[in-house]
């Protein structure tokens, strides 16, 4: 995957749900089809970030973890 | 009577919360120095909280009328 | 040709006032709500995240799953509202056209308004500062505690007193209370707006030796001397500064030249039109009435936005008016609270705190989520001594 992410956003320490809280506004701002990357902590980001786009139909582009650090790759619907 | 160019209005007629005198806080806060504030309450207390505040604050307390069933007070911010 | 009906805003108000449209009109009308991040917060609950008490998870929610299936949701921002024209600009450029408008777009919090603000204290006026001071009090091993009121108007009255009640027992469960003091900071000559609740307020105040300072308006924080000033001229000092922050309506409505000096929509107190305005509507926190900022308010002044549209969509003449009713909780610690019940005709009449009213809140908290956008609430005011509706 070598698409370019447009914006990436450090939500490292923020508690749930706050880190989609923090995406949603953010990806407001970007145009359909941008890639927007989340880098969080809590755990409970995983199952908050899979069930935010398939509510929104944003799409989950990818998903890893390293160090503790949870990444999330978002593509705008 | 006074004639005043009164820069806002306040009818806070049977709204208890939050209440005369914290709405005209609000609005000298929001206002500017000079600005005249009309404010209408109807709750009795009004006639020894909003002069107690001014004082304090130092504010003038431009006027205060008894009408049917409320009280109306100008207010006029000085600093 | 259906009615359009666009609705600035999917918090509590949005919401259920878009849900009453489409249950009233059907297909006589096409409701949209625009909301800038589709998600919708259960405010009251910042409380209990910042003690420690809720976990921030179960205050939010996506808005398309609280609002109808035929109720449009346009996630983005208004950013200019032409009335002549009888359209809205949104942010990524398109423009959505009306013909009735419900502007209930809430108020934002400015915490840089209160100089050294920022740096020197926290909050519990948003999910994000409300998790930032529950880290902070984790972290607290004693000290001197001040709760203020950074502007007026503020959304909730209440709060403030809720959180100095909660708090003092916060720090006996944690066994810091001997090493602390808690103040609450308050704009007026008593600790609360409402003069026959705060009869009942203060001697709980200073039962759990929870000191009062009247006539507190905050002006200023210096972070690096831990005091606070008043535009009264008074300093304080603290150890912990826990601030209301100043509130002020949404740029929208500056922008399009339509707010008073605060961004407040002039608003008709019975109607709930937008001043000189006969398609615009303003309700919840957004309005320029002196009358509280709750959720409870626009939950009683959506079905009068919805009914007067509705009228007007089908010719008729709006008949139902906005009678001022609001309704809130007081939390007084200990499993105890009081309720604010009261309209433009009634005065509030508080009950002594008891378990029962603490059972209430607690039962409101919970259905919330199944019951109040989707106006599923009765209407039915209840029936009080000294009066009916």
């Amino acid at each position: 995957m070598s698409a370019q992410i447009t914006r990436t956003l450090d939500l490292k320490g923020l508690s749930c749900p706050l880190p989609i809280v923090k995406t949603a506004q953010a990806i407001r701002k970007l145009q359909s089809g941008d890639l927007i990357e989340a880098l969080a902590t809590d755990p409970g980001s995983v199952p908050d970030f899979e069930a935010w786009c398939t509510t929104t139909g944003n799409e989950l582009v990818e998903q890893s973890e390293a160090d503790d650090v949870f990444r999330f790759v978002i593509r705008k619907k | 009577m006074t004639t005043l160019n009164i820069t806002r209005q306040i009818d806070a007629r049977g709204m208890p919360c939050p209440g005369p005198l914290m709405s005209l806080i609000g609005a000298i806060r929001e206002g500017q120095v000079g600005d005249v504030i009309e404010v209408l309450s109807s709750d009795t207390g009004s006639r020894t909280d909003i002069p107690a505040w001014l004082a304090k604050a130092g504010h003038e307390l431009v006027e205060v009328a008894e009408e049917d069933g409320f009280t109306r007070f100008v207010v006029r911010k000085a600093r | 040709m259906p009615a359009r009906v666009a609705v600035l805003g999917g918090g509590v108000g949005g919401t259920l006032v878009a849900n009453l449209l489409d249950k009233a009109l059907g297909r006589e009308a096409r409701v949209s709500v625009i909301d800038p991040t589709g998600m919708h917060h259960y405010q009251p609950g910042y409380l209990y995240v910042a003690l420690g008490q809720a976990n921030g998870r179960w205050l939010v929610r996506d808005e398309r799953s609280l609002l109808r299936r035929d109720v449009d949701l346009i996630i983005d921002r208004a950013i200019r509202i032409h009335p002549e024209a009888g359209t809205v600009q949104l942010e990524r450029g398109a423009s959505v056209e009306w013909d009735y408008l419900v502007i209930a777009t809430g108020a934002r919090l400015m915490h840089d308004r209160i100089p050294g603000l920022v740096e020197g204290a926290f909050g519990f006026y948003s999910l994000e500062d409300a998790q930032r001071l529950r880290e902070e009090l984790r972290r607290f091993r004693g000290g001197r505690i001040l709760v203020g009121i950074g502007g007026i108007p503020y959304k909730c009255p209440p709060a403030p007193v809720e959180f100095v009640f909660m708090l003092e027992e916060y720090l006996r469960k944690c066994g810091v209370r001997d090493r602390s003091s808690v103040t609450l900071l308050s704009p007026l000559n008593r600790a609360f707006t409402i003069e026959s609740a705060s009869k009942v307020i203060q001697p709980i105040l200073e039962q759990r030796g929870i000191e009062l300072t009247t006539f507190f308006n905050v002006e200023q924080v210096d972070p690096s001397a831990h005091t606070v000033t008043s535009i009264e001229g008074e300093k304080a000092e603290y150890d912990l500064l826990v601030l209301v922050p100043p509130h002020q309506g949404q740029s929208v409505v500056t922008d399009s030249d339509l707010g008073d000096p605060g961004g407040w929509l002039p608003t008709d107190r019975l109607t709930l039109q937008v001043k000189d305005r006969e398609r615009m509507f303003a309700m919840g926190d957004g309005t320029d009435l002196p009358i509280s900022k709750s959720g409870s308010t626009a939950h009683f002044e959506a079905p009068v936005v919805a009914s007067r549209i509705a009228s007007l969509v089908r010719g008729g003449a709006p008949k139902t008016n906005y009678g001022g009713r609001v309704m809130c909780f007081l939390e007084t610690g200990n499993r105890k609270a009081t309720a604010l019940r009261f309209d433009y005709e009634h005065p509030p009449t508080p009950p002594k705190p008891s378990t029962i009213w603490h059972a209430a809140k607690w039962m409101f908290n919970r259905v919330y989520w199944e019951t109040v956008p989707q106006g599923r609430i009765p209407e039915a005011p209840r029936r009080r001594r000294g009066g009916n509706r």
